[in-house]
């Protein structure tokens, strides 16, 4: 049995945080939260690229460290901790991965080395508004290499330099690539919950596309993307939920009430100890999503669904009781709290909601168990 | 990172299936699983083992073992579970009470009950837990008093609780207070005893779930020798430690009926509008979470098992199995109970699905939920052990014994 991470990959994740600790305090995602206009630490990214991070699992042929995805989650976990304020996950878990996926060798080499060089952020465009967007639902259109359309949100829209939009043609939903500079699109800046990151409106018309993947497979391929995004996003909600968890426990052992350190009442105890719990079920999903993920499993489905609702779920819980344990400071805008609360809902609604993530397991389930039966 | 044995556990592995496929019963003989009808059947089972070196594989061979790792003895566990072995009586006694007698007593009684124990001739129960003090087990009552004629013997008199197999036991572990002078946890000694003594009675509880896995064990004037004390007078709770850091391994997790039982209960009871159950959003959304945290428990016992294999202590993460798990067992039984809308509350196991599984479940959740550590103990222990969170405030910690109050 060898379910861990190896020696290597360890010290990259050490290395990772000490990394970020000196480049990404609070303090960065603070800033891009509280200044208008700013949608990203654009000094962060470029360190970060300089690292080679965002060419993890990009092969060496195509200019990134053809390490690997277990790299690549370790780093995500770091991330998460620090509440890093950049187009990460947009450009390494969603476009990359696409492309690495479904790309032809052409889009691979087109646009891989510049992920990997930092030269390239993505974004993927889904969502047209509230709901989940369905193949009975979806407004955006293909016509003779051109897109029609609206979505919103786009997470990075405002500062991506290549989409992935989910869109019909011929009635059939396919993804496809934009590039962000053309001029016939039009970026609208969106407020949301978590300003430390970056979200717009993007509106096109008539704007050349390139296909993804093959025509009238959208969906499909988007549930694959997904699926692979949600492994490495559960490494951030881990990371972004023991940081929480570490705030709480801090807090709770400096403050004084009734003559006692806070950490000494039951009632505080116990949820922390709840927050461990969940915690540490999130983090044993992420090991076995990352294996799935890294091996290309059958089991990827499955894997990343209970992978991405565990994380959401402990990262949710954490930040709100890590505010809790705060008492009234934690509700102010000067502690970090809230940094941690916004992005938990950030990344738990970015692929999909949990609710969308529990009927698709439980679809999954309800196959197996039928063809088990059978 | 992947799922497979390193080499010597592989070859571990392969020596052990090739054993067990000639060894192991190949049907279940005996029914009752609280004892009963199956005991010959486990004291054969156990005695087979024995011989090959199989019974406790981790213990040094001078007593019987194979000075193995922690890792072969969870293989040989995974791949004896493959096989409808009988019930395992020898759990408590061989996980707990006798590595408290090896770690304590003299030569002479190491050797008079090692090697029984180990093939299963002789069973052992392990006596702790009190009517006045279940998670408070250093508050126990059961006294110790020396015999004045010089001989140094002890009298033992009081009652003990909860006791586990008490009822087919032939030797026990006992702590007893032999000081009510000084504070709790100083005033306490521990003794190895007979049970087949004529001054022990051993009488079953009655569970709320139907059973009697348990027991209430009482003591009057049981003399025992000076040198059946294990560890010196006074220090009891110290060697109670010893005992009580192997239970951790030695009680395992009930599940009781899961999600994929579950699973296939939904999907053949009509729900709302009369379509099955499990098209029912608020009945997969649930069932979603119970496989999240299943697979959770699942992925955490092969990281503790990644830990044991490469030679390590396995982190506090193993310590959140049973909280999760007694939970869980009692919420899933009762969302499935009441998707049977009025006809859940038949319990026949002739009527109701899955051989009632479920309402078993229901009824012995509350137990699991207790037993072992209560789910509260287990939250400071997290808390206290894991997280570093100071202990509570202990108003009985300096006040003799004989005067803190005990309510009734």
């Amino acid at each position: 049995m060898n379910f861990d991470f190896s020696d290597d990959q360890k010290f990259l994740k050490s290395e990772a945080r000490k990394f970020l600790e000196a480049n990404c305090p609070t303090t960065s995602a603070r800033k891009v939260l509280e200044e208008d206009g700013k949608a990203f630490d654009e000094g962060l990214w470029k360190s970060v690229a300089g690292q080679g991070w965002l060419g993890a699992a990009i092969p060496e042929e195509h200019g990134g460290l053809g390490l690997g995805h277990l790299e690549l989650c370790v780093i995500a976990e770091e991330l998460g901790r620090s509440v890093a304020p950049i187009p990460f996950a947009s450009t390494v878990y969603f476009l990359a991965e696409a492309i690495m996926l479904a790309g032809t060798a052409e889009q691979k080499a087109d646009l891989l080395p510049k992920i990997a060089a930092g030269e390239v952020i993505g974004a993927v465009a889904t969502s047209e508004g509230p709901g989940v967007v369905t193949a009975g639902n979806l407004q955006a259109t293909v016509t003779d290499g051109k897109l029609n359309g609206t979505k919103i949100p786009v997470t990075d829209g405002d500062i991506a330099n290549v989409a992935l939009v989910l869109a019909n043609e011929n009635g059939k939903a396919g993804l496809y690539i934009v590039d962000m500079a053309d001029a016939s699109v039009t970026k609208e800046a969106v407020k949301t919950l978590d300003p430390s990151r970056d979200a717009a409106k993007l509106i096109f018309k008539n704007t050349p596309v390139r296909r993804l993947g093959a025509a009238g497979e959208g969906f499909e391929l988007v549930e694959r993307i997904f699926d692979r995004a949600a492994v490495l996003l559960s490494f951030e909600q881990t990371g972004g939920a023991d940081r929480c968890l570490e705030m709480a426990k801090e807090y709770a052992l400096e403050r004084y009430a009734f003559g006692r350190v806070i950490a000494s009442y039951q009632a505080i105890k116990h949820k922390l100890a709840n927050m461990y719990v969940k915690n540490e079920l999130a983090r044993s999903n992420a090991y076995y999503g990352a294996w799935a993920l890294n091996t290309d499993a059958p089991e990827l489905p499955v894997a990343a669904s209970a992978a991405r609702i565990a994380a959401s779920e402990a990262f949710w819980f954490a930040s709100k009781e890590n505010i809790q344990t705060h008492g009234g400071i934690g509700f102010t805008w000067e502690m970090d709290c809230h940094l941690f609360y916004r992005r938990s809902r950030q990344l738990s609604l970015v692929a999909g909601a949990p609710r969308v993530w529990k009927e698709r397991l439980v679809s999954h389930l309800e196959r197996r168990n039928a063809a088990a039966a059978a | 990172m992947d799922f497979n044995d390193t080499p010597e556990e592989a070859a571990y592995r392969s020596q052990v299936r090739t054993w067990l496929e000639t060894n192991a019963p190949k049907k279940r003989d005996g029914s009752d699983p609280e004892g009963g009808d199956s005991m010959a059947a486990s004291k054969a089972w156990q005695a087979k083992k024995a011989a090959a070196g199989y019974a406790c594989i981790t213990w040094p061979k001078e007593w019987g073992g194979q000075g193995g790792t922690p890792v072969q003895n969870v293989i040989f566990g995974q791949e004896e579970a493959k096989y409808p072995i009988p019930p395992n009586p020898f759990q408590i006694g061989l996980g707990m009470c006798v590595p408290t007698v090896m770690t304590f007593a003299d030569d002479e009684t190491k050797k008079r009950f090692v090697g029984p124990a180990l093939r299963g001739e002789e069973i052992w129960s392990q006596l702790f837990s009190e009517p006045s003090g279940g998670s408070d087990v250093a508050a126990s009552r059961t006294k110790a008093e020396r015999v004045p004629d010089g001989s140094g013997d002890w009298l033992i008199n009081g009652q003990k609780v909860w006791t586990t197999g008490a009822q087919f036991s032939d030797y026990g572990i006992v702590i007893v207070r032999t000081n009510p002078d000084v504070p709790k946890h100083k005033g306490l000694t521990m003794f190895w005893l007979d049970l087949k003594d004529p001054g022990v009675e051993v009488k079953p509880i009655h569970q709320m779930s139907g059973g009697s896995g348990f027991n209430e064990v009482f003591f009057t004037n049981v003399r025992v020798k000076d040198s059946q004390r294990l560890g010196a007078e006074g220090e009891g709770w110290k060697v109670s430690l010893v005992t009580l850091m192997n239970e951790r391994l030695a009680v395992g997790g009930a599940t009781g009926a899961g999600w994929s039982q579950f699973l296939e209960t939904a999907r053949n009871t009509p729900g709302l509008d009369g379509a099955s159950a499990l098209q029912d959003q608020a009945v997969r959304e649930k069932l979603a979470d119970w496989y999240v945290q299943a697979e959770g428990l699942k992925h955490t016992r092969n990281r503790t098992m990644t830990a044991l294999s490469r030679g390590q202590t396995p982190g506090p993460e193993s310590s959140i199995g049973k909280i999760v798990s007694a939970v869980q067992m009692q919420e899933l039984a009762n969302t499935a109970i009441e998707m049977l809308d009025q006809y859940g509350i038949i319990n026949d196991s002739d009527l109701a699905p899955q051989d009632a599984a479920f309402h078993w479940s229901l009824m012995f959740a509350p137990g699991l939920r207790i037993a072992g550590g209560t789910d509260e103990i287990l939250r400071n222990i997290i808390a206290e052990r894991v997280l570093g969170l100071p202990g509570d405030i202990r108003v009985d910690k300096d006040v003799a014994f004989k005067d803190m109050p005990t309510g009734r």
